[in-house]
């Protein structure tokens, strides 16, 4: 009765969350709608977009106070931060979800397993996304990526009479569940090493230098960057990603690479930078390691696919091995190239995605190499869409890639690093040799060798307008970012400088 | 408070978990493994809040007995689902895709 008394509620600071509480509400509303009355799915999709929008509102409206007043803020006893960072990364990810629920609508009609709980699940788990963006606490760190990771558990089982993708769905599952817990582990060091959840206190510790438990930490720590290397596909720990990738449906694929990876680097960026900025000799040697096999395995390793979402699921490895170069640089210019980075991961790799669910056709049968064998003939205008994707994951000037990777390998020359920065070069230009191969298919070889299969002759692909605003937004944001870049480069130096 | 006795007990259930998840081939007993290794860092989290004297460690606890109930809905609807399909929950079963 007595310790009732003692605690005080902390004060409610409903603006610090107001991104979070939009996209959670909208996903409430629409379970209440299928409740009711259960209509066409694409009305529930409508809702869906009209909430990302307005979170990102919120989000906007945050970035721009904080940036102007420069006054970064703890929310909640320290649990949430608003800061650049924070509200920079929540924009991003309503980007990724307002993406992910535009792509949806046309290709779960076409597989005939429409219905609305998929934009709730989606909409959750931006949320779990926006969550962990803004956590500064690592309960929140734990509670929101369970809150992403049990959402897209659901969501790469979801077309359930499918057995590839209740394939990936279990697997995702396991070793989902199995990197949580070795993520939890650490955790649970880190607070037994400082007595505290709070990475802000945490930090404050480990100035004052009475850090009773080096050991601790220092395990603590290997073990957290290992369980969110599990969430960002950081090789070794990427052995989920490609059959997760090939077997769930494509569009949550496109959501799922995207913002499982926003979030995931979010976490690290703020438990490394934040929690553990004092033992920064001891993890950027770890992150090194890990840029230099991510960026080499993912792009050595897609060689070999001849599967077209297996191949993008390495290459989306090969991003993140890049996105970590710039955190292992520990330059605010290698951070900054990064957050700048993910952003354009983020448009290119929907994008790509959203082209090759439109290509697979229903039950997502044509997806190999072969099936893609001139498909310029066949499908001008989405061949076209692809291989600008393609182009601009590979880094050809004038795209979004090119500057993302020329950002990235600045803040990397600035630290020095000449093995990470040739490491870089070299995965790039292996990475090149792939896409480019697709590039060829789809342009250059209408025969087929021998004991290969004619490619299908199929109707055309019919467009639905969602899908059209998607690519057509994906591929503006593409070109605006490779030609104009400076806008959201001076924006994620802003996000870097504040947190 | 002999706090080594409950980090040891903790870190020997959460091998015997790891190894519990890379060992068993059955989906049912791969998901009792994660639960045993989320379990185990309970004792952990609870005997560190002892040790600082606060609250934190205890609650975390809370937190994670309740994201560890829904991962293992999610879990075994999931199991459920293939056994459907596959008459089996051995994850040997579950290859299709490869390489």
């Amino acid at each position: 009765m007595l310790i009732a008394d003692a605690i005080a509620a902390p004060p409610s600071d409903w603006w610090a969350i107001a991104p979070q509480l939009v996209l959670g509400g909208t996903a409430v509303v629409i379970i209440l709608m299928i409740c009711v009355k259960r209509v066409d799915p694409g009305w529930n999709a409508l809702v869906a977009a009209v909430g990302t929008v307005a979170s990102g509102v919120f989000a906007w409206e945050q970035w721009r106070q904080v940036t102007t007043d420069a006054n970064p803020r703890l929310a909640y006893s320290g649990m949430i931060a608003v800061d650049g960072f924070s509200a920079f990364l929540v924009l991003v990810v309503c980007v990724a979800a307002f993406l992910g629920v535009l792509l949806a609508d046309q290709y779960f009609k076409r597989e005939g397993i429409d219905r609305g709980e998929y934009y709730a699940l989606l909409l959750f788990s931006a949320c779990g996304m926006q969550f962990m963006a803004a956590a500064n606490n690592l309960v929140m760190v734990f509670v929101a990526l369970e809150l992403l990771s049990i959402c897209l558990y659901v969501l790469s089982a979801w077309n359930r009479d499918d057995s590839r993708s209740q394939e990936a769905g279990a697997k995702y599952l396991l070793l989902g569940a199995y990197s949580s817990a070795i993520l939890l582990f650490g955790i649970a060091l880190l607070y037994g090493g400082t007595g505290t959840t709070n990475l802000a206190r945490m930090a404050e510790i480990f100035s004052e230098n009475v850090t009773r438990e080096p050991g601790l930490v220092l395990l603590g720590m290997v073990f957290v960057i290992v369980g969110l290397g599990f969430k960002i596909a950081a090789v070794p720990f990427h052995m989920w990603t490609p059959d997760v990738y090939q077997g769930a449906p494509t569009p949550v694929v496109g959501f799922m690479a995207s913002g499982a990876k926003i979030a995931g680097f979010a976490g690290l960026f703020r438990v490394l930078e934040t929690g553990l900025a004092a033992f920064e000799f001891d993890w950027q040697p770890l992150l090194v390691g890990l840029a230099i096999v991510t960026m080499l395995g993912g792009s050595i390793l897609a060689i070999a696919q001849r599967d077209v979402k297996r191949m993008l699921a390495y290459s989306s490895i090969a991003h993140a091995g890049f996105i970590l170069t710039g955190l292992a640089s520990g330059t605010a210019a290698g951070v900054r190239g990064a957050l700048f980075y993910l952003v354009a991961y983020v448009f290119m790799i929907a994008g790509a995605f959203g082209v090759v669910a439109l290509l697979a056709r229903r039950g997502e049968r044509y997806t190999s190499l072969d099936d893609y064998r001139d498909m310029f003939r066949r499908e001008p205008v989405l061949a076209t869409v692809l291989a600008f994707f393609l182009f601009a994951m590979a880094g050809i000037p004038g795209t979004s890639g090119f500057v993302a990777k020329f950002a990235v390998f600045t803040g990397v020359a600035d630290a020095h690093q000449w093995v990470l920065l040739t490491v870089g070069t070299v995965a790039s230009v292996i990475s090149a040799y792939f896409y480019l191969r697709l590039v060829v298919y789809m342009y250059m070889r209408p025969e087929v060798d021998e004991g290969e299969a004619q490619p299908a002759a199929l109707p055309r692909v019919r467009w639905a307008p969602a899908t059209v605003v998607a690519l057509v937004l994906t591929v503006f944001f593409t070109i605006q970012l490779g030609i104009l870049p400076q806008g959201l480069l001076d924006m994620a130096g802003k996000a870097t400088l504040l947190f | 408070m002999k706090l080594n006795l409950f980090l040891t007990l903790s870190a020997f259930l959460f091998c015997l978990g790891v190894y519990g998840m890379l060992a068993r081939r059955n989906a049912v007993m791969i998901l009792m493994s994660i639960e045993l290794m989320l379990n185990a860092i309970n004792i952990n989290l609870v005997a560190f809040g002892a040790l600082h004297g606060n609250l934190t460690g205890q609650i975390f606890a809370f937190f994670v007995i309740a994201v560890a109930a829904a991962e293992v809905g999610i879990g075994l609807a999931i199991v459920l689902l293939i056994y459907r399909n596959r008459a089996s929950v051995n994850v040997d079963d579950v290859d299709l895709m490869k390489g």
